[in-house]
């Protein structure tokens, strides 16, 4: 493991190439591709890793200004904007980084919110080395994905500069139209609709089953990744714009959709509930004491606040040794999480090998250098209780990569009496969610596939007139920035609608 | 806001130290909406307070209210009943959650079975069967005299009332699966639904066993959301993980495997134990400083 660099230490590094940087331009001369392509990739500040892996304070502490506007000055402009194709919502990248080149923060950041409302927290949780950064010319140029523009730090950059300087600009809304908007859900999605249909002039209410809005950012996404205060400062604003929420509403339970549209009066509705019913592995010991499921062992400690041992009344459970089972973004949550919460030892048990892990790379650094320890290439065969139901082992099989399968990564096959035992007294499966079947049981004419997710057209329509849906309950399990891109196609499609009404 | 519009303390358990309490509540749109067999969540502090999921005891559409049964088992039980009273309102509370009882018109006898603060939940089961014509006859049943309620309630609400405390201090002595068993015998019972602590719907599955009579089970398991999200209610019926929250609460008692919902349910004990000292001691510091 590399040494670990302060925000002082990255500091004066970035100070040193700033200085080069603006000796050339005080001398008149242009920077050329070449003068910027050999300015080394600004490493993201962040906490000591033995020290944050027991607070749960955010790990990446985000760019120094100087560090800001010296990896600025490694986008050459190539032309053609590769990055923006990578980009779900079509953000436009090289714009806002040349914002950054001329030090109007302000300006970058309002150039992002053209096509992206949520930068704060994109800059942090998209998987920016598959989208956009995949595609930097600088990157390719350096023959490494990793030398990249580090876009997203740039992104968080200057929506974090806005935020902290209150420079943050509420959008006024059109004059109001008279008609009313339900969004179901408060996660990336229904806030995305909130925001466009709310501008379009709108009265828009988002009704949120838990007791606090946010959705998977608040829930599933942990405070050392995503500060919850982001996520709320975003909601603050969408109520500054007269966005009304309903807190503790269960639609399909509390009313159902027909009776939002029929009764009180909705003129259309958006579905975005989310992913939201975990997985088990369908294997022996599942149901036993100490086997959760992610969403579980994280909301517990994340919306329940579990962690604050001293206040909440959310009990967590005590483990030693814990074994979280899967390769993406939950895992690494689920993972680190574990370490935070006093386990000794926390595994990361994945059937394939660390090149096809979905998690962002970043999260997988973290987690390695906070000490989780992964065993890849393996994957459990049954849960070992004692004789009071509680978890005291998982046996594991050894697997080995094959051919590439319908994903097109290469499809895991087990090795044949290579069983093992490990020692865990909690196992966190995060294998990702089924659809939930709620909204479905309590509007049975909506119609799904046969996976459950909802079904919609090219513009979020449901089968439903006047009903919208868009992010993970459409999508299987994705990303915050594609349930953003789904929830701006869908209010585009609701505006239209009801300005056609 | 859900106001607390009543409290009343239904009984006293000396031994255990644990109250039962019913709540009437605002709640205009779940009182609307609920239906017998469902049941909500609250939480007595938004950020801190835990999700605690209750059945619905009774509800009145027009009024906008609906009542709700708990028992002083844990330190936010506890803390509620302490310390919330009528003109309060209950900071966090969402419903009605869960899938409704199925009632329909039956030739034979539906027999509902109520131990303990399972009596709660099954009164809107009698009641809904009541009103649609079946004849119902309700076995509710306690360890001892002071902790019975909702007598009058079910009484009124069935054609036949029977009621049985294991000491014998009132009523009957003898535990529910007795008076259960004489029926199945006697009678054409078309149905069974048994609703009360895991143990006793365990015994009635049970006893209903040998007459092949229908019967149908509301489990209590832990819940966080209950929205399906979490699986933390997850119990094995019929050999499948299923989860209480969405796919019950209510299951056919033939095929839950309560072992295995007896063992979930101890998950967090130690906990719990812990919580509820630190709880009573802080209540009675409380009375001290008042």
């Amino acid at each position: 493991m590399s040494e670990h660099k302060t925000t002082e230490m990255l500091q004066a590094e970035a100070e040193k190439f700033w200085q080069d940087l603006e000796a050339k331009k005080s001398a008149g001369t242009k920077l050329t591709p070449k003068d910027r392509t050999s300015i080394p990739p600004q490493e993201m500040p962040s906490q000591e890793p033995m020290v944050r892996a027991h607070n749960m304070s955010e790990v990446a502490l985000g760019y120094t200004e100087t560090q800001a506007r010296v990896e600025a000055e490694r986008c050459i402009q190539c032309g053609g904007a590769p990055c923006k194709k990578g980009c779900p919502v079509g953000v436009p990248i090289p714009e806002f980084i040349a914002c950054i080149q001329n030090g109007d923060f302000k300006a970058a950041v309002d150039t992002i919110k053209q096509t992206n409302l949520l930068p704060a927290i994109c800059g942090r949780v998209c998987p920016q080395e598959k989208q956009c950064q995949s595609f930097c010319t600088v990157g390719k140029m350096m023959k490494s994905p990793e030398k990249a523009v580090a876009i997203g730090r740039l992104e968080r950059y200057v929506a974090d500069w806005e935020r902290a300087n209150n420079k943050i600009t509420v959008p006024t809304p059109a004059p109001d139209t008279g008609k009313k908007v339900a969004v179901i859900g408060s996660g990336p999605a229904g806030l995305t609709v909130a925001a466009d249909t709310r501008r379009a002039g709108h009265s828009v209410t988002v009704f949120e089953a838990f007791q606090k809005t946010g959705g998977v950012m608040v829930y599933g996404i942990p405070e050392f990744r995503l500060p919850k205060a982001i996520v709320s400062k975003e909601v603050e604003n969408l109520k500054k714009m007269g966005v009304e929420f309903k807190t503790s509403f269960l639609v399909g339970r509390t009313e159902t959709l027909e009776q939002l549209l029929d009764r009180e009066g909705y003129d259309a509705a958006f579905i975005g509930t989310g992913a939201g019913l975990p997985k088990f592995l369908g294997i022996e010991g599942e149901n036993l004491i100490g086997v959760f499921s992610a969403n579980e062992y994280l909301t517990r400690a994340n919306l329940m606040k579990a962690y604050d041992r001293e206040h909440a009344d959310t009990p967590l459970y005590d483990a030693k040794r814990v074994a979280v089972f899967g390769g993406g973004n939950v895992a690494m949550d689920g993972a680190r999480m574990a370490l935070r919460l006093g386990a000794e030892k926390v595994y990361c048990v994945y059937r394939r090998t660390r090149a096809e892990m979905p998690a962002r790379a970043e999260e997988v650094a973290h987690a390695i250098e906070e000490g989780v320890d992964f065993h890849f290439l393996e994957n459990p065969t049954k849960f070992i209780g004692d004789e009071k139901g509680k978890l005291i082992g998982v046996e594991l099989l050894n697997y080995e990569l094959g051919e590439p399968d319908a994903s097109g990564r290469r499809k895991p096959v087990a090795i044949p009496g290579t069983e093992h035992v490990l020692d865990i007294d909690a196992a966190v499966v995060a294998l990702g969610n089924e659809s939930n079947p709620l909204m479905k049981q309590t509007t049975p004419t909506l119609e799904v596939n046969k996976r459950g997710n909802i079904i919609v057209d090219e513009n979020q329509k449901t089968n439903i007139p006047r009903v919208w849906a868009g992010g993970d309950i459409v999508l299987g399990a994705a990303t915050v920035i594609l349930a953003m891109g789904e929830g701006r196609r869908a209010a585009a499609s609701i505006n239209e609608y009801l300005a056609g009404k | 806001m859900h106001k607390i519009l009543e409290k009343r303390q239904l009984s006293y358990d000396k031994e255990r130290d644990q109250s039962v309490y019913y709540f009437k509540v605002e709640a205009p749109e779940i009182a609307r909406n609920r239906k017998a067999g469902q049941f909500i969540i609250f939480q007595i502090d938004e950020t801190y307070g835990e999700r605690i999921p209750l059945t619905i005891a009774d509800a009145n559409a027009e009024e906008g209210w609906i009542a709700i049964v708990f028992q002083t088992v844990g330190a936010t039980t506890r803390k509620f009943a302490a310390t919330f009273n009528v003109g309060d309102s209950v900071p966090v509370l969402v419903g009605p959650l869960g899938k409704p009882t199925h009632i329909e018109k039956k030739d034979g006898i539906i027999v509902c079975v109520g131990g303990g603060i399972g009596i709660a939940p099954l009164h809107p089961i009698v009641q809904a069967n009541h009103k649609i014509g079946n004849k119902v006859v309700t076995i509710i049943g306690a360890r001892t005299k002071e902790l019975l309620f909702f007598e009058d309630e079910m009484r009124a609400a069935s054609d036949e009332l029977i009621v049985v405390t294991d000491d014998g201090t009132y009523g009957r002595k003898a535990v529910v699966t007795e008076p259960l068993k004489e029926l199945c015998e006697k009678e054409k019972v078309s149905e069974i639904v048994s609703i009360g602590p895991a143990i006793m719907m365990k015994f009635c599955v049970a006893a209903a066993r040998p007459f092949g009579v229908p019967i149908t089970t509301s489990l209590n398991t832990i819940m966080i959301d209950g929205t399906g999200m979490c699986g933390c209610c997850r119990v094995k019926v019929g050999n499948e993980t299923k989860f209480v929250c969405v796919d019950g609460p209510e299951f056919n008692g033939y095929e839950v495997d309560f072992d295995n919902m007896m063992q979930r349910m101890t998950a967090f004990k130690d906990k719990e134990r812990e919580a509820d000292h630190k709880c009573r001691v802080g209540l009675d510091a409380g009375k001290v400083s008042a």
